[in-house]
């Protein structure tokens, strides 16, 4: 499985490698904006089963990277993980395109289901 | 927990804005770091210094204002980013920056949908460095919420407050 991980955190981006490692073979890639992640999708069109993706980030956050992919890709799945919990915050991702939602902390069992949940629906 | 903090008879701060953060801290050190931090009583913070050496800061914007500080002692953050790295990390890198910014992020981030406002939090910055001072707020009381913890004190400095 490939999983594109977005977040301008490193040591977020290390902390869902060490919890999503557990769910067997994955290959992860890294994007530290959205700016960085449209280049890495652009080089491999449909090459990922998850994308994670972080809300606040500088340069392209994560909502508007949201919907720059689902222009073009209305099948991978997407997964907000992010500190915003407001209702409103959740029915615009969702509004937006991502299949699922993770509130920031997390556990790695929390954050495990809520993979699995995503590429559920997804399917 | 009852907490109205006041000092001089016209400046009080409202524990519904600082309630928030006391919890938003222990759920972030237990959920992620497995630490739970014991939290003291806040008090009134009157001088501009950060408490501590390495300070993470989150500006507030929308319907509440101000800035949130999460400042620790330099071995506390070491050893708090080496937890949740788990690795160690040079405090004198990027990768420490960020991480100490991620932890304001949460902080401030998993606060902010307890505040019964509407609010937008900013890209954190990190200051590090012995008796930095931090600009907050004119008129508007700065709590500080003292937390200690098995490897060492951190505090976390709310300067917020409506944006009417």
């Amino acid at each position: 499985m490939k999983i594109l991980l977005v977040d301008d955190s490193k040591m977020m981006r290390n902390i869902q490698k060490t919890m999503l490692a557990t769910l067997g073979s994955v290959e992860f890639s890294e994007a530290e904006d959205g700016v960085q992640a449209l280049s890495v999708l652009g080089a491999n069109t449909g090459a990922f089963q998850l994308i994670l993706i972080d809300w606040n980030m500088p340069n392209m956050d994560g909502i508007t990277l949201v919907k720059r992919i689902r222009m073009t890709d209305k099948t991978t799945p997407l997964m907000m993980v992010t500190t915003e919990a407001e209702k409103g915050r959740v029915m615009e991702a969702i509004k937006a395109g991502v299949n699922n939602y993770a509130i920031k902390p997390f556990t790695s069992e929390a954050l495990l289901e809520k993979v699995k949940q995503t590429l559920k629906i997804a399917a | 927990m009852q907490a109205q903090v006041t000092n001089p008879p016209q400046q009080k701060m409202s524990s519904k804005l600082i309630l928030p953060f006391v919890n938003s801290t222990m759920n972030v050190f237990t959920t992620m770091a497995k630490i739970t931090p014991v939290i003291a009583t806040p008090h009134l913070k009157e001088d501009s210094h950060a408490t501590y050496d390495v300070s993470g800061i989150i500006g507030f914007s929308g319907d509440i204002i101000g800035s949130v500080v999460v400042s620790f002692q330099l071995a506390t953050a070491s050893y708090l980013v080496n937890a949740l790295m788990g690795m160690p990390v040079d405090t004198k890198s990027s990768d420490f920056n960020d991480a100490i910014g991620e932890i304001a992020n949460m902080i401030a981030g998993n606060a902010k949908k307890d505040l019964g406002l509407v609010a937008s939090i900013g890209i954190p910055t990190v200051v590090i460095g012995s008796g930095h001072t931090i600009g907050r707020l004119s008129g508007v009381p700065c709590v500080v919420i003292p937390c200690h913890t098995s490897a060492g004190d951190f505090a976390v400095e709310v300067n917020i407050k409506p944006n009417k």
